[in-house]
């Protein structure tokens, strides 16, 4: 089945809403696109819609935190994150409010709206505040798993979120551990670390592989932050030759984080997939392709290091 | 209204507001002390706020949204006898609880950590939502400087507070006219408060910010008022009760070195 991450995150809003009489749900004029809205008609007295005020939106979730509340604050992953870095930077984490980021329309997989919306530095740049913990979940099974963690745990976060519909990646009955990484398939010689929708196109790349002999061990990192560090370390000594496959600039997300656990743990050649410089306007399966990172061009691009 | 008494409080403040600012060698006196008598009233005839309940959210809340005033809210605090008035000479210091700005997690009394222009005023609205949720009859207090309203987020929230029509919301604009570059009406005109306010939905009310009877009868009617936000548009002299230091933008974010620290003690000791 073929769920978008966004789409999770709106019916497991839904059912917390009605559980938890602390959660209230903000949204910035998006609420039917990032589905905060699906959550919110459940106590529509626990739903703001801020307009297109996103600092405001954040100073207003960090003011509910302060008062004993759990919001929920949503946007596209652009403005939720680069235009209130500073916001969530000075009044969210610094005082280490409960605020729960959620950005969907994250990547270039937003498609057609084009560059200015497709955020590709949000995690580099909520990964880089103190004390924020920063999730980026792969399916809708991963996605409620992570709703449902960090609304039970205290602390602010950000959850980053697609608009497309993607492939399952788990099973209904999948018990997650959200702290740790998920090894998708294991092989020898060769491990990607991957996140979001590049779980998906580097297991096709993986199945295109294995055609060819070529097993290779695909990992599913969805805490970026903390980081499973003893796991990603573990996977880092198994392997000689590490690839990581993100819907991101390579500059600061995924494959940074993995190269700063491989300096600090054990130091191997990595190669880092991911944008190099700006998307442009297509439909989304299109620009994946365009930069080579749907399932074929995740594999011509590890086939290319090989 | 005990004015004789205010007044007392205020002097200590601003002579401890000097000694926080001068110890520190850094700060801002000038927004401090021009704030202090607004922050008198409000502390002690207004909010709820004691040693007792300070570490409590069941009472009224406020947020220097103009965080960089911290040595005034501090010493508000030690007058209040929720910190020891010893320890504002630890302001700035290493390790200390008196941050440059606020921290909410180092001091009860502290309802939310500020500094960063704008950023607090969105916080008390949030505060003010959730009160309503709670059906808590306490009240939001928000002190913001009139420079600090260039920022759009004071807009942004101008204009959530209005149009969710939060009664339980008050905020005070401390308006001495300076900000670091100058004049505001030369550096860029934020003014007139009262008009913008009014057209997102806020009812206002124009006080002279050094009369306690004034800002008294400012925060009673705010409290009368209903279906909408209050603004009181407080006019004040920054650097109020220092000879040297009123309304000269210099004194806005500099420490007195230690002559012109006596002179400044002893103006405020003569008031």
């Amino acid at each position: 089945m073929a769920k978008a991450t966004r789409e999770a995150y709106g019916e497991e809003l839904a059912k917390l809403v009605k559980e938890n009489p602390k959660i209230v749900v903000l949204d910035a004029d998006l609420a039917g696109s990032t589905k905060s809205a699906v959550g919110g008609k459940e106590a529509p007295e626990r739903f703001f819609d801020m307009g297109i005020a996103e600092a405001n939106m954040i100073g207003v979730a960090a003011g509910f935190a302060a008062s004993g509340y759990i919001p929920f604050a949503s946007s596209f992953a652009m403005f939720c994150t680069g235009r209130v870095w500073e916001q969530v930077r000075n009044s969210v984490a610094y005082p280490g409010l409960n605020v729960k980021i959620v950005g969907s329309h994250s990547g270039i997989s937003v498609g057609e709206d084009g560059v200015t919306h497709q955020a590709i530095e949000d995690i580099a740049i909520m990964r880089a505040i103190t004390g924020l913990r920063v999730y980026v979940p792969c399916d809708q099974y991963e996605t409620k798993a992570v709703i449902d963690y960090v609304a039970e745990n205290d602390g602010p976060c950000y959850v980053r979120l697609g608009r497309s519909a993607v492939d399952d990646v788990f099973t209904p009955d999948k018990k997650f551990d959200i702290t740790k990484i998920n090894i998708l398939k294991s092989g020898a010689k060769i491990a990607v670390f991957c996140c979001g929708l590049m779980v998906q196109s580097t297991l096709k790349a993986a199945e295109m592989l294995k055609e060819e002999g070529i097993d290779i061990t695909v990992v599913d990192v969805c805490a970026i932050k903390p980081a499973d560090e003893e796991g990603i370390a573990r996977v880092l000594e198994d392997h000689e030759t590490i690839f990581t496959v993100e819907e991101h600039s390579v500059l600061g997300g995924l494959g940074s984080l993995v190269c700063e656990i491989a300096a600090d743990r054990c130091p191997r050649k990595i190669h880092r997939i991911g944008m190099y410089g700006f998307g442009e306007s297509a439909d989304w399966k299109t620009l994946l392709k365009e930069y080579n990172l749907d399932g074929e061009g995740v594999y011509n691009q590890i086939k290319g290091y090989l | 209204m005990d004015i004789a008494a205010l007044r007392k409080h205020a002097k200590n403040i601003r002579i401890n507001i000097i000694k926080e600012v001068s110890n520190a060698k850094s700060g801002h006196p000038g927004g401090s002390l021009g704030a202090a008598d607004i922050l008198t009233v409000l502390y002690f005839e207004v909010m709820d706020i004691t040693a007792e309940n300070a570490g409590s959210m069941d009472r009224d809340r406020f947020v220097l949204s103009k965080g960089h005033a911290s040595p005034l809210l501090y010493a508000i605090l030690a007058e209040k006898g929720i910190i020891p008035e010893s320890e504002l000479l630890t302001f700035r210091k290493l390790h200390t609880r008196l941050q440059g700005h606020p921290d909410m997690n180092e001091l009860d009394g502290i309802d939310m950590s500020t500094g960063s222009l704008g950023q607090g005023f969105s916080a008390a609205v949030g505060m003010a939502l959730a009160n309503r949720l709670d059906h808590s009859e306490h009240r939001i207090y928000c002190l913001a400087g009139d420079g600090e309203c260039e920022e759009g987020q004071i807009w942004e929230a101008a204009m959530a507070a209005g149009h969710y029509k939060l009664d339980n919301l008050c905020l005070i604009i401390d308006e001495n006219g300076l900000q670091i570059d100058g004049k505001t009406e030369d550096v860029i005109s934020p003014a007139p408060f009262e008009a913008k306010f009014e057209a997102f939905g806020w009812h206002t009310i124009s006080v002279d910010g050094h009369d306690y009877q004034q800002l008294k009868n400012a925060f009673d009617e705010a409290k009368t008022i209903k279906g909408r936000p209050t603004c009181i548009v407080a006019k004040t002299i920054k650097g109020k009760g220092v000879s040297y230091m009123e309304n000269v933008a210099d004194w806005h974010g500099k420490a007195p070195g230690a002559e012109l620290t006596e002179k400044a003690l002893r103006d405020l000791e003569e008031n």
